[in-house]
């Protein structure tokens, strides 16, 4: 009984994250993001054409990082780890793009 | 700081050995690797967006992307992030079976997605689009093969967790510790996720919107 308590208690504390239904929900958010974005191809947003594809990058990029790549549910350390290198990814290609006069 | 204390207690738990910041030194350097991959990519991508229109001679991004194909293989990638994820959540659950059977998935999936880009590859190759006929199409081939590659090196380590799953070579304590709950999990995903993770990448403030609308 004892055996079987902890065998409870260590598969519970093993599984986190989230079910595998919610794991699917989080695919069915995905999914629709990209058909949004493959739909700006089709249909005319204007100037919303760029904003829009960009907002949906960054939140298709959060919601992969965070559930699927299970940082919302890791220690900070990981989080900081990985944003650290993205930032000053972004940091160094912001100033190199600036300095060959992309964004002029 | 509880919380730091939780996870920590956690990985330790879990037969890892026991270290200064109290979390596996494994999943530790995978997350720096991962966090270096943002500064390849980047430069990838900096370097694709800057040469995306230098078109002195071959096609143009606008003559030979399909938009529609590229989507099917930017869906198929995505899905495999969802059958990893669901590998892990088997895993978690020291279900055997159903680890093995998404981890194949998971594999068969990043395996369409390669076989794609090849199609794709040999299609722009037809059309006149080598690796050094312009600049434009050395930074897209340099850029998609680089993640092709990423895709590619995924499916073989998927094929070995599956591989030493199935032949009961990692024991039961040890399970959690396998590169499917941390590792290749988290490379699959990011390489899933890869702004280039379609075979033709977005044209970000290029010419590609078929309304004109893109620049």
């Amino acid at each position: 009984m004892a055996t079987a308590t902890e065998h409870a208690e260590h598969t519970e504390h093993e599984q986190h994250g989230l079910t595998d239904g919610g794991y699917i929900k989080v695919a069915v958010v995905l999914a629709v993001i990209t058909a949004l974005e493959v739909s700006t191809y089709y249909v005319d947003f204007g100037p919303f054409f760029m904003p829009s594809l960009m907002i949906m990058m960054v939140a298709k990029f959060i919601i992969v990082v965070s559930y699927f790549m299970h940082l919302k549910f890791d220690n900070k350390l990981f989080s900081f780890m990985f944003y650290a290198g993205l930032v000053l990814a972004l940091g160094c290609y912001f100033a190199a793009l600036a300095t060959f006069q992309f964004f002029s | 700081m509880a919380d730091t204390a939780v996870h920590a207690a956690h990985d330790v738990g879990h037969g890892a050995h026991v270290t200064s910041t109290g979390l596996s030194n494994n999943k530790l350097a995978m997350w720096l690797f991962l966090g270096s991959e943002c500064l390849l990519f980047g430069g990838l991508i900096s370097t694709y967006m800057l040469y995306r229109g230098r078109v002195a001679n071959g096609p143009h991004p606008n003559q030979i992307y399909d938009i529609p194909f590229t989507s099917v293989s930017s869906f198929v990638l995505l899905m495999s992030s969802l059958t990893m994820v669901l590998a892990v959540s088997a895993a978690q659950r020291r279900n055997d079976q159903q680890t093995n059977l998404w981890l194949t998935v998971t594999a068969l999936l990043g395996a369409t997605f390669v076989g794609g880009q090849v199609y794709e590859f040999t299609a722009f190759y037809r059309e006149g689009l080598g690796f050094t006929t312009s600049l434009f199409s050395s930074s897209f081939y340099t850029l998609t093969g680089f993640h092709g590659v990423h895709v590619t090196v995924g499916v073989i380590m998927l094929l070995v967790t599956r591989s030493i799953i199935q032949k009961n070579r990692v024991t039961r304590p040890n399970r959690w510790k396998l590169s499917v709950s941390t590792g290749t999990s988290s490379m699959w995903s990011g390489s899933s996720f890869s702004p280039s993770s379609t075979s033709s990448p977005p044209d970000v403030g290029g010419t590609l919107n078929e309304h004109g609308n893109g620049n």
